[in-house]
C-alpha cells in the first residue's frame, strides 16, 4: 500500500467477459449464470467459500473444463477452448496453488517449456537465458537467475518463475489461485509489488483468495460466488469487510443436527493444552472435556489438521504443557485412547484392498488389545450395527463402499478403542446426506457417553450446527473462541482476520 | 481368495496333462516324488509371500539356501551326533539373515530390492570365500532323511503351510497385509509397520533355512544348490496372483503358484524340452502375471479431487 498505482487505467478496455456461465458435472449443477469481467490493468478478486465454484470457473477460463452454457470473450472476441493450450495461446495464464514447475530444470527451461526457441535445429539456450533475464529484470527480481535450478528456489521465487512464464507468453489475463497460501509474511509484500507491476503492464489479474485483507489491499473489484451462483460484483471501495463476509456466507442454517450437549453432561477435561506448539502451531490453549464437541474453524493452512495430528501424536507437539498425555508418536496416542478420523480417508484412514472386517479390527490388532472375543464375527457385527453400516457385510473390500460407508468403517475402527478423545478432521467430506446425518448422530452419541470430541470442518453450517463451542485458528494460533450457535459471519471474520468482528 | 481361483484351475490342468503324459504320476510313489520336489520351492514361496505382501522383496533367499547347505555339510562332516545342533544353527542363521535384511530395509530405509540384492551378493561371496569354490564335508544320514524321504518332506510342507495360513489369520498377518496395502493408514492406526516387516523378512529367512535342509538331502551338497531359487520363489508368488507392491493376495495361492511352476517344469521335462528353457518360461510368466495385475492398478490409485 506504500505505492498506490492508478486504479483501472483509462481508457477502460475490457479484456475478459464471461457471460452466464453454467456447468454441470454428472447432472449436478456446480455453476449457473455466472458473469465475470475484467479490464486491462485491473485486479479483480473472486471470493467465496470452499465449494462456491471459484475453481470450476477458473478451470473453464483455462480451457480445462468446457462450459455447458454461456460465453467467454477475450479482447472482444468470443472464444471456446477445447484444451488448456488454446486458452494459453489466447493469453490466459493460470498460476495454481501447486506450481507446475519441473524442479530438476533451470528457471529458463521452465519458462520456455514446450516452446523452446531453436537455432539450426538445436536448443537456443542463449536466447532462452537472455529472454528470461530480461523478464526478471522487468520484475526487478535479482535474487536468482535464469540458470538456477527451480528446486533450489524458495516458494516465493518459484511463484516469480510462474509469473515470468505468464509474461513470456504475453498473457493478458493472469489468474492467481490462493497465491499467498504458501508464502511467509514478508514474501506477501513482494507478491503485492509483483501484482502491481502486472497491473502496470495492462494485464488483468484475477485474484482468488479466502483472505479478505488481501482482497481489500489489492483488488479494484470483487466478485462473490456462493453455491455456484453469482452473488454480486462490487468495487472494493464501496463495501466493508462485514458486508463482504455476509455476501459469502449468508444462507439459512437448514440442515438437521442432533441437539447440543447439556451443561450437565459436560465433565472433566480429558485433555488440556497450555501454550502448546510445534513447527506449524504456536501458543495453543485448549481444553477437551468429556461430553463436549469442540469445533475447530479456520481457513485452509490455518493449522486445523496440524492441531489434530499433534494431539494424536502423528506430528507431535514439541513444546507446551499437555496433560495427561503428550504422545510422542501414533502408538502412544492410540494407547492413551486418542483416535483420529483423518481428512483423507482413502490415503490415511483405510486399507482399501482389505475387507470391512479387517479395517474395523485394524486398531484392535495393531495394539493387540482384547482377546479372541473382540475379533469374533458377532463382535464385528455388533460394531457395524453401532455405526449403522448398510448393508453390514463384513467381507466386502472397503474400496467398493460409498464414501459414507467408508467413513462409518473408519469410525468403527476407532470405536474398538473405546476412545477417550476422538478427533474428526472433515468427518463428512464426500459423504452423502443420509450418511452425514448418521455420522453426526454418532458423534453426539459418543459425546453423550463421555468421549471428548474435537471436530474440524470447512463446512460452516456443519461446524456451527454440531459444536458446543468453536475455536477459530489462524496462522497456527488460536484467533478466538466462539460460543455454540455463533454466526457464520463471526467465524469467517475471525478466520479471515478481519478486525473488530470477534464475538 | 477369488483372485486365487485361476491359479488352482491352471494347476489342475497341468496336473492332468502330466498324468496323461506319464501315468506313473498318479501312483502314490509318483505323486509323493512330485511333492518331495515341490516342497522346498513351496516353502520358499510361503516365506517370500510374507515379504511381498508387506510391500517388499527378498532376493537373498537363493544364496541363503546355498549358505545353509554348505555350512551344514562342513560342520556335520558325516558326524551323526552333529545333526541336531547344526539343524538348530541353520534355523538361527536363517532368522538372523532375515533380521538383518529387515532392519536395514526399515531402519536405514534402503529399498528392500537393494538390501536383499546386496545380501545375495554378500552371501554368495562368503560361501565362495569359505569353500574356495568347492564345498567340503558331508551331510549325515540323519540330516539327509528330511529331503530324501517323501513322507518327511510332505510333513514339513504341511506344517509350513498350516503355520503360514494361521499366521496370516492372526493379528500379525492382518497388520502385515494392511501395512503392504497402505503403509500410511496402517501407521496412523497404530500398526508397528517396521516391526511386522522385520518379522516378514525373518520368516523368509526361516523358509530359506528349511528349504536348505530339504534340498541338502534331496539334491546334495553343491555351491549351486540355491541358484536362482529367489526368482523361482518370486515367480511362484506372482503366479499365485499376489500383487507386487503389497497388500493383496493369499498365501495359499502363493504356495499353489509354486506347485504350478514345478508342475510346468515337470511337464516341459516330460516332453523333452530342455531345462535351460525354464529360465525363459519363468521370465515370461513373471512379466505376464505382473502385467495382468497391473491392468487393474490405475483405477485404485485415484484419489478424490478437491473442488
Amino acid at each position: 500500500m506504500e505505492d498506490t498505482p492508478q486504479k483501472s487505467p483509462a481508457p477502460e478496455q475490457v479484456i475478459l467477459r464471461m457471460t452466464s456461465i453454467g456447468k454441470s458435472f454428472l447432472g449436478v449443477r456446480v455453476l449457473r449464470g455466472i458473469d465475470l469481467s475484467a479490464t486491462a490493468g485491473e485486479v479483480h478478486a473472486v471470493v467465496g467459500e470452499n465449494g462456491a465454484g471459484k475453481s470450476t470457473l477458473m478451470k473453464i477460463l483455462a480451457g480445462v473444463h468446457q462450459p455447458d452454457e454461456g460465453t467467454v470473450e477475450i479482447g472482444g472476441e468470443t472464444r471456446s477452448f477445447a484444451h488448456p493450450v488454446e486458452a494459453q495461446r489466447a493469453g490466459v495464464a493460470i498460476i495454481y496453488q501447486e506450481f507446475n514447475l519441473l524442479p530438476e530444470r533451470t528457471v529458463a527451461d521452465n519458462v520456455f517449456l514446450g516452446r523452446e526457441p531453436t537455432r539450426r535445429g538445436l536448443l537456443d539456450r542463449a536466447a532462452m537465458d537472455a529472454a528470461t533475464s530480461r523478464l526478471l529484470d522487468e520484475l526487478d527480481e535479482h535474487s536468482f537467475g535464469p540458470r538456477d535450478m527451480v528446486k533450489d528456489l524458495s516458494v516465493a521465487q518459484q511463484q516469480v518463475v510462474e509469473i515470468v512464464k505468464a509474461l513470456s507468453v504475453d498473457a493478458r489475463i493472469v489468474v492467481m489461485d490462493e497465491p499467498t497460501a504458501a508464502l511467509a509474511e514478508h514474501e506477501v509484500e513482494l507478491l503485492y509489488r509483483l501484482i502491481r507491476r502486472l497491473q502496470g503492464r495492462g494485464i488483468a489479474v484475477l485474484y482468488i483468495s479466502h483472505r479478505l485483507r488481501e482482497v481489500f489491499d489489492l483488488a479494484d473489484r470483487v466478485t462473490v460466488l456462493k453455491d455456484g451462483a453469482h452473488v454480486a460484483t462490487v468495487r472494493t471501495s464501496d463495501v466493508t469487510t462485514a458486508a463482504l463476509v455476509k455476501m459469502m456466507v449468508g444462507r439459512e442454517l437448514d440442515a438437521y443436527f442432533p441437539p447440543r450437549a447439556d451443561e450437565a453432561v459436560i465433565g472433566e477435561p480429558l485433555l488440556t493444552l497450555r501454550d502448546a506448539g510445534n513447527g506449524k502451531l504456536d501458543g495453543i490453549d485448549l481444553d477437551l472435556r468429556a461430553g463436549e464437541i469442540v469445533g475447530i474453524a479456520g481457513l485452509q493452512g490455518s493449522g486445523r489438521s496440524s492441531l489434530a495430528k499433534a494431539i494424536f501424536g502423528a506430528e507431535p507437539f514439541t513444546r507446551g504443557e499437555i496433560t495427561p498425555t503428550r504422545p510422542a508418536n501414533v502408538r502412544e496416542g492410540v494407547a492413551a485412547g486418542i483416535g483420529l478420523v483423518t481428512e483423507d480417508r482413502k490415503a490415511e484412514g483405510l486399507v482399501l484392498n482389505q475387507s470391512v472386517r479387517d479395517n474395523a479390527l485394524l486398531v484392535t490388532r495393531a495394539i493387540g488389545r482384547g482377546g479372541r472375543s473382540h475379533r469374533s464375527t458377532a463382535a464385528v457385527a455388533a460394531l457395524l450395527e453401532k455405526v449403522r453400516l448398510r448393508p453390514p457385510r463384513q467381507e466386502t473390500e472397503v474400496k467398493y463402499l460409498s464414501g459414507g460407508n467408508q467413513q462409518k468403517v473408519v469410525l468403527a475402527k476407532w470405536l474398538t478403542l473405546a476412545p477417550k478423545v476422538l478427533l474428526f478432521d472433515e468427518p463428512t467430506r464426500g459423504v452423502d446426506v443420509g450418511a452425514k446425518a448418521a455420522i453426526h448422530d454418532l458423534m453426539r452419541e459418543l459425546a453423550d457417553t463421555g468421549t471428548a470430541i474435537l471436530m474440524i470442518s470447512s463446512e460452516l453450517p456443519e461446524l456451527i450446527g454440531m459444536s458446543d463451542r468453536i475455536v477459530v485458528l489462524r496462522d497456527g494460533r488460536v484467533a478466538g473462541h466462539l460460543p455454540a450457535g455463533a454466526t457464520e459471519e463471526a467465524v469467517m471474520a475471525l478466520a479471515a482476520g478481519a478486525a473488530g468482528a470477534a464475538a | 481368495m477369488k483372485r486365487a481361483i485361476p491359479i488352482f484351475l491352471v494347476l489342475a490342468g497341468l496336473l492332468v496333462a502330466i498324468a496323461v503324459a506319464n501315468p506313473y504320476f498318479l501312483e502314490p510313489a509318483g505323486f509323493l516324488g512330485f511333492l518331495k520336489r515341490v516342497a522346498p520351492l513351496a516353502i520358499l514361496a510361503a516365506g517370500q509371500y510374507f515379504v511381498i505382501v508387506s510391500g517388499e522383496f527378498d532376493l537373498s533367499v537363493g544364496s541363503l539356501v546355498t549358505v545353509e547347505v554348505v555350512v551344514a555339510a562342513r560342520l556335520i562332516d558325516g558326524d551323526e551326533a552333529m545333526t541336531w545342533p547344526v539343524l538348530a544353527l541353520l534355523i538361527v542363521i536363517g532368522l538372523l539373515v532375515g533380521l538383518v535384511n529387515g532392519l536395514v530395509t526399515t531402519k536405514l530405509r534402503v529399498p528392500s530390492f537393494i538390501t536383499t540384492l546386496g545380501a545375495m551378493l554378500i552371501l554368495s561371496g562368503a560361501v565362495f570365500l569359505w569353500t574356495g569354490g568347492a564345498p567340503r564335508g558331508a551331510l549325515s544320514q540323519g540330516f539327509r532323511v528330511f529331503g530324501r524321504e517323501g513322507v518327511w518332506a510332505v510333513l514339513i510342507l504341511l506344517v509350513a503351510v498350516t503355520a503360514a495360513v494361521l499366521l496370516m489369520r492372526a493379528d500379525f498377518g492382518r497388520t502385515l497385509i494392511a501395512a503392504g496395502d497402505n503403509e500410511r493408514a496402517a501407521r496412523l492406526s497404530g500398526v508397528r509397520v517396521d516391526r511386522v516387516r522385520v518379522f516378514a523378512f525373518m520368516l523368509s529367512g526361516l523358509s530359506a533355512a528349511v528349504a536348505g535342509i530339504l534340498l541338502g538331502g534331496f539334491a546334495g551338497v553343491s555351491a549351486q544348490v540355491g541358484q536362482s531359487l529367489e526368482f523361482q520363489a518370486i515367480t511362484a508368488v506372482v503366479l499365485g496372483g499376489v500383487v507386487l507392491g503389497g497388500g493383496r493376495g493369499h498365501v495359499v495361492a502363493a504356495i499353489a503358484g509354486a506347485f504350478t511352476l514345478e508342475a510346468l517344469f515337470t511337464l516341459l521335462n516330460l516332453h523333452g524340452i530342455s531345462g535351460a528353457l525354464e529360465y525363459a518360461v519363468q521370465g515370461v510368466i513373471i512379466i505376464a502375471a505382473v502385467a495382468a495385475g497391473g491392468l487393474r492398478l490405475p483405477a485404485l490409485r485415484l484419489s478424490p479431487s478437491k473442488v
